[in-house]
């Protein structure tokens, strides 16, 4: 029984007093409710990890670390070497960060240092909806807008006017299909990762940084240069990474593109393959056991590429907002 | 030396090559969407909507079945997404700290970075493998992503109520769990919708965990047990073909992907901008 | 080097006017603490965050039916105090309380009590205002008797309830014709007494108020002080405040506290006047806090 005062008890005569310890039932249940519901996020990552790797299992027992390191992709002889794939995938996303970087950073710096307030919010809306579109639209534009325009325009352009084509990068038949097209989607749809996380420490560098560096005499740039830059260094590496990470990752957009041929080449004009383009094109079709386990294997090794980077990629995000803890 | 006269040319320069990476990271969006409304606008019409795809050569037809699809598809995902992002959000929010929400904070964070194909291949390995392609396959792969999507959305947008609102309530006599439920929560449901909504205009256009899952299917069906037609899977299918009729179509279909992506982040925009204040960026 | 005691016989300057001491003594009569039926009786009661103790060892007994401030320096312990007559100080993470504290003769920190009814027959307002924005007024004020299982009444009556409350509250004339109106378009002051509104409909015994005109307006909060000396006819009424004036206009007694020490509790008019500790000499007259 509980010890209330008389009179508040007569005010309570009316309901069961269950109800007051009942309310501790009803919070231990909520609270059981809600933890399980956040079980469900690790055991989701768990649930993925095993679930592939169980797949993937007979390839890497039978072919072992061969599946990254030869080149013959030979289905039906057995044969599944995807190096070509994985090669494919650095190449492609290394041209979408050399590409999408400094276009990113220019932006960040743009928007946190020098654009005027009112054309902040629109601007930054604009480059943060780049995210929102789906993959498969990107990739629909690349098949009819942007590989035409890399094969009538971009790539003689490069290859003759720039003389580039001397240079083993920007040689060959240039069909349209092709790593550079890859390179280019894959850094369109990077940027806004970049940008955003950039723009988001930039502009949280405190403005004593700033006035220090312009009262010692430094220009605009020098000041972005030596005192906000590094600031936020460790943000918009984090930044980066997280644009490389989904460049890694990126399938609909590089498969409608990058000509899907298992073949390294040095040239940027030559078509190629990703690791999630290979796995989308063959995945419905796979013929044998071993085949659809290879398939398997490559994404287990997609899927810890990836988890890394955005791990290491989240983790310096977030140290930094920690550092700045407002 | 560096005179002062050339560090301020290129200080100038500098300022002005930002100048032009902000012209240049605008455009693309411009162009695409400016493409895709130009290419698509003349083939949306009511039979694209109503009309199921004609077989080859033959002109018309429509996407119906792609987005009864995407619908169903929808519906399923968040049947599995909400609740469970919306109680994990809830945990999050409260026991904010804690190592355990510590880690789950971090690995929502990383599930929102995979590939979706991966996504994808995991749930053709734990539905498909033995019972099939099924739009209820395709559902859960797509709600897998919404889960930590949700999540961090609902986190977010319950930390932004004030404290005083809770011990308010507790002073009244209200229980934890219904504090938590009647007040904070519903106090911030604006915002948590709006996540919600921004969720589901990502999911809705992913294609790469509805090829292994639901597959696709030219033929009208909304059983959860079969194949199901996906907007985006359409799309992809058809700009792999080589009609320019398929093609027309496909372009409405990234018409109609696009509008409704940029009205949920428009309108996301609107709410969380003006609920607070200043932008959340 | 003027030794504590000259201070004392010095007679420094008064925040109080001695005039003001009148008004407060021509409202009604006053009667010393210790002669009053108790309603809140504290023994040995401390209150912890983790290890800290934030209230040492207090034995008060608060009268009935009357107001009661508690003052003191900013971290000496008032307001977790306060928040130990209604079980909120256990709401923070690592928070305990040990000692006893009954309400009207009863126990409420007894194995069997919950707090949550504790909570329920003990209203508090608190410095800010916090009406709960997605409800209208109407739906504020009867937030309380949501979860008041009692009240599974007909919507008449809590109208009734709801009209009750806010004219206790003073602000029934104020929102009468817009009680369907989103509360967070009120003023701060009138938020606040909505806030006092909503706590009292549930016609609690007594009424916890920490420093409740903190964030207010001079007009304001003087409408709230002249609302709670007008409470105190039927709820026994408790406030925290920093504002000395403050506490020497409205309450009957007062109550130092200084680093989570009880310093001294007397009538209001003796303690203003005559305090016996200098300590609370020294406070009252402004030399620290």
């Amino acid at each position: 029984m509980t010890s209330l005062p008389a009179e508040w008890l007569e005010k309570e005569k009316d309901r069961r007093i269950l109800r007051v310890e009942g309310s501790a039932v009803s919070d231990r249940i909520y609270e059981v409710l809600t933890a399980a519901c956040a079980l469900v996020v690790p055991a989701l990552v768990i649930a993925i990890a095993l679930a592939i790797f169980v797949a993937a299992w007979p390839a890497f027992s039978k072919l072992g670390l061969s599946i990254v390191t030869t080149s013959d992709w030979d289905v039906r002889a057995g044969h599944f070497g995807a190096a070509p794939a994985v090669y494919g995938t650095l190449v492609s996303s290394a041209v979408a960060l050399i590409i999408a970087t400094p276009l990113a950073l220019g932006v960040a710096v743009f928007l946190s240092e020098f654009s005027p307030t009112w054309l902040r919010q629109p601007i930054g809306f604009l480059v943060d909806l780049l995210a929102a579109i789906p993959s498969v639209v990107y990739g629909l534009w690349g098949i009819f807008v942007l590989i035409p325009l890399l094969r009538e325009h971009v790539m003689p352009f490069l290859r003759d006017t720039l003389h580039l084509g001397a240079t083993p990068f920007f040689r060959g038949a240039a069909y349209g299909p092709s790593m550079l097209a890859a390179g280019v989607i894959l850094a369109i749809m990077a940027l806004p990762y970049i940008s955003s996380v950039s723009r988001e420490v930039l502009l949280a560098v405190p403005r004593s940084q700033r006035e220090a560096a312009l009262a010692l005499g430094a220009t605009r740039w020098e000041m972005i240069r030596d005192a906000v830059i590094p600031f936020a260094k460790s943000g918009i590496i984090g930044g980066i990474m997280l644009g490389l990470g989904r460049a890694l990752g990126e399938t609909m957009a590089v498969t409608l593109v990058i000509g899907n041929r298992l073949e390294i080449s040095p040239s940027l004009f030559a078509p190629g393959y990703t690791m999630a383009s290979l796995i989308a094109n063959e995945f419905s079709e796979a013929t044998s056991d071993l085949h659809l386990s290879a398939l398997m294997a490559v994404g287990a090794i997609l899927f810890l590429i990836t988890l890394i980077v955005n791990a290491i990629a989240r983790w310096l995000v977030w140290s930094v907002s920690r550092s700045q803890a407002r | 030396m560096r005179t002062a006269r050339s560090r301020h040319a290129v200080s100038g320069l500098m300022i002005g090559l930002t100048y032009l990476a902000a012209i240049l990271a605008t455009l693309p969006l411009i162009l695409i969407l400016g493409h895709i409304v130009a290419k698509g606008a003349s083939s949306l019409s009511l039979a694209f909507f109503t009309h199921m795809p004609k077989p080859v050569g033959e002109v018309g037809g429509g996407m119906a079945n792609a987005i009864v699809g995407t619908l169903i598809l929808i519906g399923v995902a968040s049947l599995i997404g909400l609740p469970i992002g919306i109680g994990a959000g809830l945990y999050l929010a409260e026991k904010r700290g804690t190592p355990f929400a510590n880690t789950v904070r971090f690995l929502a964070d990383v599930l929102n970075g995979l590939p979706s194909i991966v996504i994808g291949i995991f749930a053709w390995e734990l539905l498909v493998r033995r019972a099939g392609f099924s739009a209820f396959a395709g559902g859960v792969a797509l709600g897998s992503m919404m889960i930590p999507l949700v999540t961090r959305t609902t986190e977010e947008m319950l930390l932004v109520v004030p404290t005083s609102l809770r011990e308010a309530a507790l002073a009244l006599g209200y229980a934890r769990w219904r504090t938590s439920i009647s007040i904070v929560l519903r106090t911030a449901m604006a915002g948590i919708a709006t996540g919600v909504l921004v969720a589901v205009a990502r999911i809705a256009g992913e294609t790469a965990p509805l090829l292994f899952t639901a597959l696709g299917n030219q033929f009208w069906s909304t059983s959860l047990r079969q194949p199901i037609a996906a907007i985006p899977l359409q799309i992809f299918a058809y700009s792999l073909s080589a009609y320019d009729e398929w093609h027309r179509l496909a372009w409405a279909g990234a018409l109609v992907l696009i509008t409704m992506v940029l009205i949920i982040s428009i309108a996301a925009r609107f709410v969380t901008r003006s609920r607070f204040g200043a932008a959340v960026d | 080097m003027l030794q504590s005691t000259e201070v004392v016989r010095e007679k420094p300057p008064r925040l109080v006017t001695p005039a003001a001491v009148v008004q407060v003594r021509a409202r009604e009569p006053r009667v010393s603490p210790e002669e009053t039926k108790p309603c809140i009786v504290t023994r040995h009661l401390s209150a912890f965050f983790g290890n800290t103790a934030a209230v040492k060892d207090i034995s008060i007994s608060i009268p009935q039916n009357a107001v009661t401030a508690i003052i003191g320096p900013s971290g000496c312990g008032k307001s977790t105090l306060l928040r130990s007559f209604n079980r909120m100080h256990e709401t923070v993470p690592l928070a305990r309380v040990e000692g006893s504290v009954e309400i009207l003769g009863s126990p409420i920190y007894g194995e069997n009590t919950s707090p949550i009814a504790v909570r329920r027959h003990v209203g508090m307002v608190f410095q800010r205002p916090t009406p709960f924005p997605t409800m209208s007024i109407r739906a504020n004020v009867a937030a309380g008797l949501r979860v008041d299982p009692k009240s599974h009444e007909s919507r008449g009556a809590t109208s009734e309830i709801v009209e009750e409350a806010l004219q206790r509250a003073g602000l029934w004339a104020e929102v009468k014709d817009r009680l369907d109106e989103s509360a967070t378009a009120l003023s701060g002051g009138q938020q606040q007494r909505l806030c006092i509104a909503r706590a009292l409909a549930t016609r609690p015994r007594v009424l916890l108020l920490d420093e409740p005109t903190a964030s207010l307006d001079p007009l304001s909060s003087q409408k709230v002080e002249e609302l709670v000396y007008d409470l105190r006819t039927t709820v026994t009424v408790v406030i925290v405040t920093h504002n000395l004036q403050q506490a020497a206009r409205v309450s009957d007694s007062t109550a130092f506290l200084l680093m989570g020490e009880l310093i001294e509790f007397a009538s209001t008019s003796e303690m203003f006047t005559a305090p016996k500790d200098p300590r609370t000499e020294s406070y009252i007259t402004g030399r620290f806090g």
